[in-house]
């Protein structure tokens, strides 16, 4: 059973960091403001919500597995604001090229 | 090689490249943004020393706050930032400004460097004497009953930092509310989110306030994340500064200091020192002091960014 839980944790931290990394990629190689914000998003939700998933078999308790799924939905919340914010600016042309 | 090792090494490089970029950025907003994520690893590298309070301190303040009062400083400069650029600071300028900070790290280097092993540490009798207290955080227990001095400084900077603020305000302007009006946003992403998430800041910002006396956490912390909260509601235009002359603001900000400094004085009576206190109330009075404080800190920090007043009060 144990040996189950680590390779669960393993490869959902794994695909995780995929997602962090093409995030990343994506930030440094898009052309404009719209297609970053949306390589960025990659990373935020489901790489950060793959690492979260990948560590709630290790989290030794409710309430710790808990906090971490709060810690994933806040960064969901601030992550899509900020996307819309900048998105917005973006279109307008606020934005420096 | 562990593991451990190489991420250690791995996150002070990061934090060279973060102050490298700081002190190199071509304008102030990308220093801020550099400093803001300097900011957020030494969070890192307090946590990987294990100093949980360090690190909420050090990302809630020193990141946080410091970061959008550099921003607004940052903001209010553009205009002056174009002509600062062309005029070129001497070589001789910079040689000195570089052989000076040079020599500051290399002082703390070495001063670091030549502490005899083990360092000399009060850890142990801090520990001892934790009981006394009342307290189960050693970290709490040095900032409100051995070196309660130093906090009780501390809690009346914020204040005389918020009257510097508020004297650059120009005459006709004393009395009012401080900042821009920020107005309610039409399409509504920015009023959404402190709709969202105040509930759960204020919520967290307390209970970070009382884990503080047994668990890493405490009012300076706290008081951050209430003000952010206050912030977010007035940068969504949903609420506007208070006018600096409301009673009520001037009341909050002065009560934490001053219960602390009146509690301090009982000292004298009681157990016939300054800022003692008597055996068996120490737990109760701390909480006291804690109570006054958070809303002072948080009042303090959430007008801060907000600058000078600069709208005339009505009347």
């Amino acid at each position: 059973m144990n040996l189950v839980l680590d390779l669960f944790t393993v490869v959902a931290v794994s695909a995780g960091v995929f997602f962090f990394f093409a995030g990343t990629v994506g930030l440094l190689r898009f052309p404009d403001a719209l297609t970053r914000l949306h390589a960025l998003t990659k990373a935020d939700n489901l790489g950060l919500g793959l690492v979260v998933i990948g560590l709630l078999p290790r989290a030794g308790g409710l309430p710790v597995a808990l906090k971490l799924i709060g810690v994933w939905l806040l960064v969901l919340v601030s992550s899509a604001t900020v996307s819309q914010l900048i998105g917005r600016a973006a279109r307008r042309g606020k934005l420096q090229k | 090689m562990s593991i451990n090792f190489a991420l250690t090494i791995v996150l002070a490089l990061l934090v060279l490249a973060a102050a490298g970029w700081t002190v190199a950025a071509p304008d102030a907003f990308a220093a801020v943004v550099g400093f803001v994520i300097y900011g957020l690893l030494l969070a890192l590298v307090w946590m990987s020393l294990r100093s949980v309070d360090i690190a909420l301190t050090e990302a809630a303040i020193g990141s946080g706050v410091t970061g959008v009062l550099l921003l607004g400083a940052g903001a209010r400069l553009r205009s002056a930032e174009e002509p600062a650029a062309n005029e070129r600071a001497g070589v001789a300028l910079h040689v000195m400004a570089a052989v000076l900070c040079t020599s500051i790290t290399a002082g703390l280097a070495v001063v670091v460097l030549i502490l005899p092993e083990p360092a000399p540490t009060l850890a142990p009798s801090a520990a001892a004497h934790l009981a006394g207290t009342g307290l189960g955080n050693p970290v709490a227990a040095v900032l409100l009953a051995y070196r309660a001095l130093d906090t009780l400084l501390e809690s009346a900077v914020l204040p005389l930092a918020l009257i510097g603020v508020w004297s650059l305000a120009s005459d006709r302007f004393w009395g009012g509310r401080p900042g821009i009006r920020h107005r309610a946003d039409r399409e509504g992403v920015l009023v959404f989110l402190p709709q969202l998430l105040v509930p759960f800041g204020v919520l967290m910002g307390i209970h970070i306030v009382w884990v503080g006396a047994d668990d890493p956490g405490g009012k300076f912390q706290g008081a951050t994340i209430l003000a952010a909260m206050w912030i977010l509601t007035m940068m969504a235009g949903i609420n506007d500064t208070p006018p600096i002359s409301r009673r009520w603001l001037r009341g909050i900000l002065v009560a934490g200091p001053l219960v602390f400094l009146a509690i301090g004085l009982i000292g004298f009576a009681v157990p016939g020192a300054f800022l003692a206190y008597p055996p068996g109330w120490g737990k109760p009075l701390i909480l006291v002091i804690e109570a006054a404080l958070t809303p002072s800190i948080a009042a303090a920090l959430g007008l801060l960014p907000a600058g000078p007043p600069e709208r005339a009060p009505k009347g």
